[in-house]
């Protein structure tokens, strides 16, 4: 200790300009709470190691939220109980940063177990501080997955029992258990040793970090004078008194001088690899736009049951919109189920930007059964147009105001030998139809989507068919 | 008692009283003063005498700015106080960044930037 002032550390901002308010100097926190001596401790640590510059704080929900008011680093605000996941994609991009899931145990103990739990089991190379301190603070005292049995919350006011919410859980110690994780340690902030403890634990994770050796996580016991109803002081000593006892302090798990550092570096493939790593070659990616009108704005929906290939239909539109340069949206709605159960897609093609995906009003209408039918028919637009498979339904609806095209789409696919290919034959009727698909644009697409020559060559004679209906209806 | 080794100085208006430096410090220097802060708290403050330099109530305080220990204050303390002083006055830390201390006699500026990194180190 050979430093003349202790200080502020300049791993906090002078001024806590992100924080709201007048007050720009002092922190949110209750007075006595445990969470501002650890942020002391993490900062402290992050200017030793330089790497406040590095630095990069993932914080979900609890009252540490607002970390990022405090901390001169970068701050990612991850969804509640999410942080390790959050924490895992910044440090697989940015290898070099330093990482810090700051958890609370609301946090990492009930809604986010799950993530720590990959996190750590696959050893990301990241620091996590998991604040036990037996209650949620933040929204007022409710009981916590870590709070004591008998121990009286706002949810549990007869006091926590074993038969209604079990015991409290260990994190530490589950950490601990699995295989990847470098450094496991629970610590607690109650008095000068303890904090002192604390103190290298935080730096531990912290250099571990900085060195590649992979996951390190600390749980610290600390205090919530508000919520447990007590002085800071008796918080300290309620910490020192019964918490411990049920989270025995201590090393769990260090191995972090046997390992040897990480190789972070990433093996993604470059975005120009990517069309020949799916077989795509790039000349496929050619911007037709010769034939079609300057402004376009359709909306399709294709709706009929599970396996008529109705999603398909609508990835193939989407997929012809790309090719004439429009903007191009889909947005799928279907059952659990692969086959059968009812399906429908919605897609919107235009030479506008598109605002939102799902359609109201469609100006197009495929309908391949009947239950779609009555679904949707009255949506359509004045003047809209609607091809419905006249082999499996009859035209019961009563609109005069709209364009109706009967197409015996399965009785056709049932005459070429597939029953599975009446969707190709809507693609055919449409393109010949519509003024914003380009048929040799659709003839030059398909053997993209099928590979084998015999499936090709079917659907290349459905298209035709397709067209043929169309042509009786030209203007 | 002896010359003082070190020196606590309370930045007053981040205190929030607390008390876990009062209670965490080992020679019993600290205490809760009877004056509030702008925030309503009884902020601490040092007695003047007797501080160790020892940082443990840096490291209790939650609030990364109240508290400013000076280690070696007998070396330093010429840079912090008016130089005919012969007792140490209780030093409150007004405004840490522009370095405005007050004293019995007043506010007077101190320079506390050229601290502002140092750090304990193991």
């Amino acid at each position: 200790m050979s430093g003349q002032i202790l200080s502020k550390s300049s791993g906090f901002f002078d001024d806590y300009i992100h924080k709201p308010g007048e007050d720009k100097s002092s922190t949110h926190y209750c007075p006595g709470c445990g969470h501002g001596i650890l942020h002391k401790l993490i900062a402290e640590a992050l200017v030793d190691n330089d790497a406040t510059e590095k630095a990069v704080f993932v914080s979900p929900v609890g009252c540490s939220v607002f970390a990022y008011y405090y901390f001169n680093a970068g701050n990612f605000q991850a969804a509640h109980g999410r942080a390790p996941a959050v924490a895992t994609g910044i440090k697989r991009s940015l290898p070099d940063s330093v990482v810090i899931s700051y958890q609370g145990d609301g946090d990492l103990a009930a809604i986010g177990g799950n993530e720590i739990l990959h996190a750590a089991n696959r050893g990301e190379a990241i620091s996590v501080f998991f604040v036990n301190n037996g209650i949620y603070g933040m929204t007022g005292g409710q009981m916590a997955p870590t709070t004591l049995v008998g121990t009286k919350t706002t949810t549990t006011p007869y006091g926590r029992t074993l038969r209604n919410e079990g015991y409290p859980i260990q994190m530490a110690e589950i950490i601990a258990s699995l295989k990847a994780p470098v450094y496991v340690e629970r610590v607690m902030m109650a008095d000068t040793k303890s904090i002192n403890a604390a103190r290298k634990a935080v730096r531990k994770a912290i250099k571990n970090q900085v060195e590649k050796k992979g996951f390190s996580f600390v749980e610290i016991l600390s205090t919530c004078p508000t919520g447990w109803k007590m002085t800071p002081v008796q918080s300290q000593e309620w910490l020192i008194s019964t918490y411990q006892e049920h989270f025995p302090l201590g090393v769990l798990k260090d191995i972090s001088d046997q390992v040897e550092p990480l190789n972070l570096d990433h093996n993604y493939a470059e975005l120009s690899q990517v069309p020949t790593l799916i077989d795509l070659p790039k000349e496929n990616f050619e911007v037709h736009k010769e034939n079609i009108p300057d402004v376009v704005d359709e909306e399709i929906i294709v709706a009929g049951f599970g396996g008529q290939g109705v999603l398909t239909l609508g990835v193939w539109l989407s997929e012809m919109g790309m090719r004439e340069d429009l903007n191009v949206s889909w947005i799928p709605s279907y059952g659990p189920e692969m086959r059968g159960g009812t399906a429908n897609c919605n897609v919107k093609m235009s030479t506008k930007r598109i605002g939102a995906p799902v359609i109201a009003h469609p100006t197009v209408l495929i309908v391949m059964n009947k239950p779609s039918l009555d679904k949707y028919g009255e949506t359509l637009v004045e003047n809209g147009i609607m091809l419905y498979d006249s082999s499996l339904m009859g035209d019961d609806l009563e609109r005069t105001d709209i364009v109706k095209i009967p197409v015996p789409a399965t009785k056709i696919a049932n005459e070429l030998g597939n029953t599975r290919i009446s969707n190709v034959i809507f693609l055919g009727v449409l393109t010949g139809l519509s003024d914003f698909l380009d048929e040799s644009v659709v003839r030059n697409t398909l053997p993209m989507i099928f590979k084998k020559r015999h499936l090709l060559d079917i659907n290349l004679k459905a298209f035709e068919r397709g067209l043929e209906i169309s042509r009786a209806y030209k203007k | 008692m002896a010359k003082s080794r070190g020196f606590v100085a309370v930045n007053t208006e981040e205190c929030k009283g607390c008390k876990l430096c009062v209670d965490a410090c080992p020679v019993d220097v600290l205490s809760i003063s009877s004056l509030f802060n702008v925030h309503g708290y009884n902020h601490a403050e040092y007695e003047g005498q007797g501080c160790t330099g020892c940082g443990v109530c840096f490291y209790a305080c939650p609030e990364p700015g109240a508290l400013v220990v000076f280690k070696n204050w007998e070396k330093v303390r010429m840079n912090y106080h008016v130089i005919e002083k012969d007792i140490v006055i209780p030093l409150q830390i007004k405004d840490a960044k522009k370095g405005i201390a007050m004293s019995e006699d007043g506010a007077f500026e101190v320079d506390l930037s050229q601290f502002k990194n140092l750090h304990f180190t193991e």
